[in-house]
């Protein structure tokens, strides 16, 4: 067990070597090699489901060595309740994203599995790192691969959309870098001793005022653009849209959830005072993101750009639930960020399969899809349901929470936050009704097939857990709460020993 | 009767290094005048050895004496830890580059002896630069140095582009000699030595106060600017990397900077330290306009060569930063980035001259597009130099660039970090439109072709090599980087 987090971590790098050393002729050797990498990943992670000690608040499974001596770096590994469901989300869906792209992926297999393959590394390591030059190197290095996922596979607009997507979040990431290099020397000065490491860092009481401050918002324009909160978003829909179906899932089931994480781990233990100090501000964005997201969503006529702008209206309800700092809030949040993975995710799965049957995503070109294609409709049901937060699946449960949370702190920014679900009724079963009910509006679409069983083993285990969340979800949040309970009340006495520092704002 | 003659015995171990590459070089010449004349690859070789033979002297001497001072020539010359740091550097740059050269120069038709023995004779001097404990020295090594450069960059005779380099770099290198000698001689009357301790000693004793001593200083780092091709004295390096030979653009741009470096630093840590004059303020308004004007300009260029001369001068911004912020960690990152920056971009126009396109070599963008379906591991490699010189982990770009930054964070110069973080982020467009070409668009027109080439093979080996190992435990080198300092700072 002692190595089991770099075991998980890097088994996908292992995976890529392999399938570079795989000729290009074997494409069908290839995917089979990369499939049976990340369903081994998703099995060998199993155990930090299963030996997770869910009564502790501590790190677990932790592994530290010495890499850079001379800077105080080290290779520092460990979940907690916090990460730990990241991380199994991720491992969960790699294996469902590659078969998802058994027959959408058209060229350059051997290329697209080492690239997922190195993103799946990158992507865990950002969630298992507890060391902040660790953690800045997976967040960084990450980047690349999705940014070639986007780029090369992509839609017609792709190379744009790359580019916008990289620059936008390695300029916010590169203002973070200083921020950690002044944090570093900040807290070197104060004890003598120099480190990277997270939770030295986080014990490490900031003077309040302007530095902390702008160390804040170094940390949080990165995060926010990630996340993305309004009025960073913009990336958002062009990335997504031009993505191929795999890249959207990722980038809507783990990359947004690295902000709202980057928010959970950085910026409330390591600046708590500024973060309540920000606090009114983030609720503001968020609910501005809630209603601003659902009401464009409404109106797109284009599926996919449809759910990613849902996203930034669910992921503002996330941001809205951690910066209540009440405990339903933060759960709420944490799991919310696994719901949005599985719904959001599950939406661009079906919205990636429709537009492999049809070659198009526009509304306006369905229409009785039920009548041609019932299997698909119902699930696509289900999904649109479970994302709307029906209650009896998952997305309820977490929109509650929050909104539980959010209410004790804010009561208008509550109630306006209530407002985005009648809106994600609106645009959602708006869309589901002019796609699927009606009457067969269109020729092509009276020979669309309907899923087939490689389609089913994609979706079927994402239905499981979009109903198990919704009908047992302490199964999942149980094992946060710890974690949770302990990170406000780190917050909260760190922030008043920073006011008892009584240094003037 | 006279006195017999008493020679003063003479410490040849300080300029050992030296003498290996002067011994290699003078073999070559010897070499090149006897048969088989008609083929040059064994002198291509020699010299490449030459080289290893100083790395491996280098770093042996670095092992045995422990980084302790040597001094021969009365103090004019000095062997340290400092001047071992930068043989290393140069001595990868001058392999790099020897290796990068054979096929090529071959491939071009203007394969001759002389290119590897004024190639060693260039590396003689900027090793003589690394190891000056003396202005005249530093001035001896700069003129070797580039004397051997002038020609280089115009080894393709018959082309204009290369005339053009290299009278553009002659002349405005004579102008900077001249500013140097200048300043050297201004300092001199301030200070009544050319010997950097003395001229410490005089500096501390007073003679800082004297306003010649403030004007020959900054005559001397507008030759020094000239050299590393910061702004405002940075206007002739894209012409001049556009006429050379790809691989003397790479050598100018590595080994030349680091010679550049090496004396400048040694000159602004020792000699004048003292001074009242405030070098640093100077040097931070120069730092973040060399980066900024290099970045915004490389993103309009459509040569690679050109791009990456813009690239080079934004990358001497960034290496100004870990100047203007000094002691140990800042001079250290300075010295270790010059080594990552080496490996980085001699790897980079490697990758480019490997490559030609209808009997031209591959230098324009379009020449690039679809290449990671023709040539993948050509492409991987390049995308791994690029992402280096964006400074993405896990490779060596980004750990010099965290130190860089990092010591400019721990002095206080926080916002010149931010300057240059803001920088990286725009450099990244160029370097990724790149990538975009070789991996996102489809090849058009005549293929790009990939003659074979064992040493330009092993020289992008050897560079990648260098660019993950530095990313990935960069420990090890940045603590010689940063002991090689310290007794400067003393």
């Amino acid at each position: 067990m002692a190595y089991l987090l770099t075991l998980v971590t890097f088994l996908p790098t292992a995976g890529a070597v392999l399938v570079l050393l795989l000729p290009r002729r074997q494409e069908g050797i290839t995917k089979r090699v990369a499939l049976v990498t990340t369903i081994v990943t998703f099995v060998v992670s199993l155990p930090v489901y299963f030996a997770f000690n869910p009564t502790s608040a501590d790190y677990q499974f932790v592994e530290q060595r010495a890499w850079i001596p001379s800077l105080g770096v080290t290779y520092h590994l460990g979940v907690d309740g916090i990460s730990v469901l990241l991380v199994l989300l991720t491992t969960f869906l790699m294996p469902l994203l590659l078969l998802s792209s058994w027959t959408s992926v058209e060229s350059r297999w051997k290329e697209f599995a080492i690239t997922m393959l190195l993103l799946e590394t990158g992507m865990l390591g950002v969630f298992v790192a507890l060391d902040l030059f660790l953690f800045y190197v997976f967040w960084e290095a990450m980047l690349i691969p999705m940014y070639l996922i986007i780029g090369v596979w992509g839609g017609p607009n792709r190379i744009y959309a790359a580019i916008k997507f990289i620059l936008y979040t390695l300029a916010g990431s590169l203002l973070m870098l200083v921020a950690i290099l002044v944090l570093y020397f900040q807290h070197g000065a104060a004890t003598n001793t120099y480190t990277f490491d997270l939770p030295v860092l986080a014990r490490f009481v900031l003077p309040g005022g302007l530095t902390q401050d702008l160390l804040f918002l170094a940390f949080a324009v990165a995060f926010a653009i990630k996340v993305p909160m309004f009025p960073f978003h913009t990336w958002l829909p062009d990335a997504h849209v031009e993505a191929p179906t795999a890249g959207s899932v990722i980038l809507a089931a783990v990359l947004l959830k690295m902000g709202t994480y980057g928010f959970l781990r950085f910026c409330l233990p390591l600046f708590p005072q500024a973060s309540l100090h920000f606090a009114p501000w983030i609720f503001a964005l968020s609910v501005i993101g809630i209603i601003y997201g659902a009401w464009v969503s409404t109106v797109q006529p284009d599926i996919k750009k449809l759910v990613a702008y849902s996203s930034v209206s669910h992921l503002g309800f996330v941001v809205l639930g951690l910066f209540s700092l009440t405990p339903q809030g933060l759960v709420g949040g944490i799991i919310q960020m696994v719901n949005h993975g599985l719904s959001t995710g599950a939406l661009f799965l079906m919205v990636g399969m429709i537009y492999e049957r049809r070659h198009s995503r526009l509304i306006a070109d369905f229409g009785g899809l039920w009548k041609v294609i019932p299997a698909f409709s119902a699930l696509f049901l289900i999904v649109c349901l479970s994302s709307l937060g029906l209650p009896g699946l998952n997305g309820f449960v977490g929109e509650f929470l929050i909104l539980l949370g959010a209410f004790q702190v804010d009561r208008l920014a509550a109630v306006l936050a209530t407002t985005g679900i009648i809106f994600a009724a609106v645009y959602l079963l708006w869309m589901y009704q002019r796609v699927c009910f009606g009457e067969v509006t269109s020729e092509a679409n009276r020979r669309l097939t309907d899923l087939t069983p490689r389609e089913w083993a994609v979706l079927l285990p994402v239905l499981l857990f979009i109903v198990w969340i919704g009908v047992y979800p302490t199964t999942f949040t149980a094992m946060t709460e710890p974690s949770v309970q302990a990170l406000i009340a780190q917050v909260q006495s760190k922030a008043q020993a920073t006011s008892a520092m009584l240094i003037p704002r | 009767m006279n006195p017999p003659l008493v020679l003063p015995p003479v410490d040849l171990r300080p300029i050992l290094p030296m003498l290996v590459l002067a011994v290699t070089a003078g073999l070559v010449l010897v070499l090149d005048l006897v048969p088989p004349r008609d083929r040059k690859d064994h002198l291509g070789f020699i010299s490449a050895l030459g080289v290893v033979a100083t790395l491996v002297v280098t770093y042996w001497m670095t092992f045995a004496t422990g980084g302790a001072e040597l001094r021969a020539f009365r103090g004019m010359v000095v062997l340290d830890g400092y001047a071992l740091f930068f043989n290393i550097v140069i001595g990868y740059a001058t392999g790099l580059v020897l290796l990068l050269s054979m096929d090529y120069m071959r491939r071009e038709g203007v394969e001759s002896g002389e290119f590897y023995i004024l190639v060693l004779l260039s590396a003689l001097g900027m090793m003589l630069m690394a190891s000056a404990g003396d202005l005249i020295i530093v001035f001896l090594g700069l003129e070797t140095m580039s004397i051997s450069l002038y020609v280089l960059a115009g080894f393709f005779r018959t082309r204009l582009e290369a005339g053009e380099a290299s009278m553009k770099y002659f002349l405005i290198g004579a102008f900077a000699s001249g500013f140097f000698l200048y300043g050297i001689a201004l300092v001199f009357g301030a200070t009544g030595s050319t010997n950097l301790d003395r001229i410490a000693n005089a500096v501390t004793a007073g003679a800082g106060k004297d306003p010649m001593l403030a004007i020959g200083l900054g005559l001397l780092l507008v030759g020094f600017g000239f050299k590393i091709s910061s702004v405002p004295f940075h206007m002739w390096a894209p012409d001049v990397y556009e006429g050379a030979p790809t691989s003397v653009a790479a050598f100018i741009a590595t080994g030349s900077k680091a010679a550049a470096f090496a004396a400048l630093l040694r000159v602004l840590l020792t000699a004048v330290r003292g001074a009242p004059v405030d070098w640093p303020m100077l040097l931070w308004v120069v730092a973040a306009l060399t980066m900024t004007v290099g970045n915004v300009v490389a993103l309009a260029q459509l040569n690679l060569k050109r791009m990456l001369a813009y690239s080079s001068i934004a990358h001497v911004g960034y290496m100004l930063v870990g100047v203007v912020a000094g002691g140990p960690l800042g001079n250290g990152s300075v010295l270790f980035y010059l080594l990552v920056y080496t490996f980085t971009t001699a790897g980079a126009f490697g990758a480019i001259l490997v490559l030609e396109r209808a009997g031209q070599e591959a230098v324009r963008l379009e020449d690039f597009g679809g290449l990671a379906t023709r040539h993948p591991l050509v492409a991987v490699a390049l995308s791994i130099f690029l992402l280096s010189l964006i400074g993405i982990p896990p490779t060596a770009g980004f750990v010099g660039k965290f130190y860089l930054f990092g010591a400019a964070v721990k002095t206080g110069y926080v916002w010149l970090a931010v300057i240059g973080v803001l920088n990286s982020a725009a450099a990244a467009y160029y370097y990724l439109r790149l990538i975009v070409y070789m991996y996102m668009r489809e090849p058009e027109g005549a293929p790009t072709l990939m003659p074979p080439s064992l040493s330009g093979a092993l020289a992008l080996v050897v560079a990648l090599w260098g660019v993950v190992q530095l990313g990935v435990a960069p420990g090890p080198l940045f603590d010689l980087a940063q002991a090689a300092v310290l007794p400067l700072l003393r």
